[in-house]
């Protein structure tokens, strides 16, 4: 992590002894100025509206601006208030829960398959990452050909076998489709990783294991799996992270948060308010409540899940 | 020698295009609009015919994606100082605009400060009521304006030995229609509607004479409240209610997601946007036919004008407006109004005019015996003199209403709520969101 560029660092016994390498700028103003273009962008683009979104939870004001008062906590008591929010929070955590589980679960199986020495494997390989590069809106109207209850492939068959598909009126299977189409979205990504992280285990550990007579399964849970557990770490990290911030576009197409409120996440509420309603001052009130969410959540993970992780 | 012989170049050049130094000093209007594929084509057709008619103005249109992107977008450009000249609002949005003051400059002051003249008659009655203020005065320009009609499946109607000479024009028709649709199983859904929230609300509502809000439906104020736990309201809510438990009614979804329901024959009946005509002539693979919506025969005997949908234009203000700029967009807006331009702009896009004379032209020229129906929805807005009932809908936060409404009627059409209570849910949360716009409007 030590920086890199013009340094004065001293060379020759301190370096021959092994002491830490001290990297140090003979100018004061040098490195600032080299941090510059990068902590501008963060600071403008990251932290200016980041303290915006802050500062309106605590104000009301009009679509335009033009009317602004200063109101304290009132957005947040609001928001906490609402039955409908704390539903709202129900639900997302359902969405969260699921899509991480699901997208992780298939992409670590895909992975697992592709990694073996199986004909065309590269072929495969480049297949199951384009669902990522599919924008959220497109995706979501191939769900809906998929799954709509009277133009959809599968919902027709599944009307026609008896099962009442109707995902514009029923709540779970709402939820079910909208997990569905966000995790098939994010199994790519994991797919990448995965396969990655399996690539990167020594083949020696598990012929090892083979010879010692360990079935494929016993050799996944007892080796691969632990040896891939930083891997699927980040991977929760970044999952949870998109299930929580990214994945608007596809509830937006697919149910626009209904039937009901049956598929309303946090985010996507905290874009309708926002965005449709125009009510600048809840919607920033609830991009806060999701910003302290997730810097928890991290948190958590950091402290508690980390421990038993094998680097 | 050689400097001469340039001097000279430029000099000619500029003497036989006197066109080009007069295009420099045209007036740059900006117009935002929300209108995609072909119907954006015929907005920057009707614009180009604007600009080659005169010399002082250039309207430049740009396409800033759905209703909901361009009216945001143009706040946001009003709050960094750089807004449009004209933005296209949708219809539910016009309290908004209304209220944001300093924000826009209202088409009659407009006209008048730029000399131009343009008579608030000309246009359908429907049409101006709903951007009018109580006064009668235009606060935005008429621009692509729709109603809700029904569409009738003939094919399914002649299978389920229903005449098609003499359609259906009250809900209790409708209703024993769509039993016998039903019963000889001529479509696989009896009936569907697009808009739950316009057609089976708002336009009820006013083609009822039912107020939906107090307050003339917030025109005369903004502290208006809903109204939509009425008897009436209750009436109809139950029997659409009936209508899904006996399979005659199939819930599409919401706004416009049932669309696809009618010109694939999965309902035999729908009711939808008049601007579905040409979705439905391009899809529909039988006969059908659009008519005005039915209306209950035992609340009313003369059913009220229709209250419109679509969207209207607005002029945003900004520092460095000059006179010059304003006198352009009026110009714009004469252009528009103008009889054959309206009446084209009819023709092409299937929304109604907007003027008196324009619908009368195309009556007269036979449009209407060639194309049936396609004055379904304009007899509707102008069948009856507005009441503060049907004049239109003023009410702060609509968008959120009309979704609050949709979201308590899904749960209804789940069984988990009973028509009484949606009107209950539906009416409290909606007047939450009335008193937090009253609230952020007048602070």
């Amino acid at each position: 992590m030590s920086c890199c560029g013009t340094s004065s660092a001293r060379t020759g016994p301190e370096r021959a002894r092994g002491v830490e390498r001290k990297v140090v700028f003979r100018q004061r103003w040098l490195p600032y100025a080299l941090l510059a273009p990068q902590l501008l962008i963060t600071i403008v683009f990251f932290f200016w509206p980041a303290a915006q979104a802050v500062w309106f939870a605590f104000l009301r004001q009009d679509a335009f601006g033009i009317r602004t008062t200063f109101v304290g906590f009132e957005n947040f008591t609001d928001l906490f208030a609402d039955p409908l929010y704390l539903e709202v929070v129900r639900n997302t955590a359902v969405f969260c829960t699921g899509v991480t589980i699901l997208s992780l679960g298939v992409a670590l199986l895909l992975a697992a398959l592709a990694d073996q020495q199986i004909r065309a494997a590269t072929a495969y390989r480049t297949l199951l990452i384009w669902p990522y590069a599919i924008a959220p809106a497109v995706a979501a109207v191939l769900w809906i050909f998929l799954f709509h209850p009277q133009i959809g492939l599968i919902g027709r068959a599944l009307n026609a076998a008896g099962i009442a598909w109707d995902y514009k009126l029923n709540g779970n299977q709402a939820m079910l489709l909208v997990i569905l189409a966000s995790a098939w979205k994010q199994v790519s990504y994991n797919f990448i990783f995965f396969l990655a992280g399996l690539q990167s285990i020594p083949k020696s550990v598990l012929e090892a294991a083979a010879i010692d007579g360990a079935r494929p399964m016993r050799r996944f849970w007892t080796i691969i799996f632990p040896l891939l557990s930083p891997t699927t770490f980040f991977l929760i990290v970044v999952n949870l992270v998109y299930a929580f911030f990214d994945t608007f576009g596809v509830i937006d197409a697919l149910t626009k948060g209904g039937p009901a409120k049956a598929t309303e996440t946090l985010i996507y509420r905290a874009y309708v308010d926002g965005r449709v309603n125009l009510d600048l001052g809840s919607s920033s009130a609830q991009s806060v409540v999701l910003m302290i969410i997730v810097m928890m959540l991290t948190m958590v993970q950091f402290r508690y899940v980390e421990r038993r992780v094998h680097y | 020698m050689q400097r001469r012989t340039l001097l000279a170049g430029t000099a000619a050049i500029s003497l036989t295009t006197p066109g080009l130094t007069r295009a420099q000093a045209r007036t740059e209007i900006q117009f935002w609009h929300a209108l995609p594929g072909a119907l954006g084509e015929f907005v920057n057709q009707q614009v180009k015919r604007f600009n080659d008619s005169q010399a002082t103005v250039t309207v430049t249109p740009s396409f800033k994606g759905s209703y909901t992107d361009n009216m945001t977008q143009a706040i946001a450009a009003w709050r960094a100082g750089n807004p449009p000249h004209i933005v296209q609002v949708f219809e539910v949005g016009t309290a908004t605009m209304m209220a944001a003051g300093p924000a826009i400059r209202p088409v009659h002051q407009l006209l008048a400060e730029s000399g131009v003249t343009l008579d608030p008659k000309r246009y359908l009655a429907g049409v101006r009521g709903y951007y009018s203020d109580t006064q009668g005065r235009l606060i935005s320009m008429p621009h692509n304006s729709s109603s809700a009609i029904m569409w009738l499946n003939l094919d399914a109607f002649e299978k389920a030995g229903l005449p098609t000479n003499e359609l259906p024009r009250t809900w209790s028709q409708i209703r024993s229609a769509a039993e016998k649709i039903k019963a000889a199983n001529a479509a696989p859904a009896a009936m569907t509607t697009s808009w739950p929230t316009w057609v089976q609300f708002e336009q009820m509502a006013a083609i009822h004479d039912v107020p939906f809000a107090t307050k003339a439906n917030g025109f005369e104020g903004m502290d208006a409240e809903l109204r939509i736990d009425a008897p009436f309201f209750r009436k109809h809510a139950e029997f659409l209610l009936a209508l899904q438990k006996d399979g005659l009614f199939r819930y599409g979804g919401r706004d416009n997601a049932a669309d696809a329901l009618f010109p694939n024959g999965e309902a035999a009946i729908a009711f939808m946007s008049s601007a579905a005509r040409a979705r439905v002539e391009r899809e529909a693979k039988f006969k059908w036919a659009s008519v005005p919506l039915p209306y209950h025969d035992d609340v009313t005997q003369s059913p009220k004008n229709g209250v419109l949908g679509g969207a209207s234009l607005w002029v945003l203000t900004a520092r460095s407006r000059t006179p010059a700029e304003y006198r352009g967009i009026a110009e714009f807006f004469r252009f528009i109004s103008d009889v054959d331009q309206d009446l084209w702009w009819h023709k092409a896009t299937g929304y109604v005019p907007l003027t008196v004379a324009a619908y009368e032209k195309a009556r007269a020229e036979g449009f209407y015996t060639q194309n049936p129906g396609a004055d379904a929805a304009i007899r509707q807005l102008s069948r009856a003199e507005p009441t503060p009932n049907s004049m239109g809908f003023r009410l702060g936060g609509m968008i959120e209403i009309r979704n609050i409404i949709q979201e308590e009627l899904e749960k209804a059409f789940q069984g988990q709520q009973s028509a009484a209570q949606l009107l209950e849910n539906a009416q409290r949360r909606g007047n939450v969101v009335l008193r937090n716009f009253e609230r952020a409007n007048r602070a």
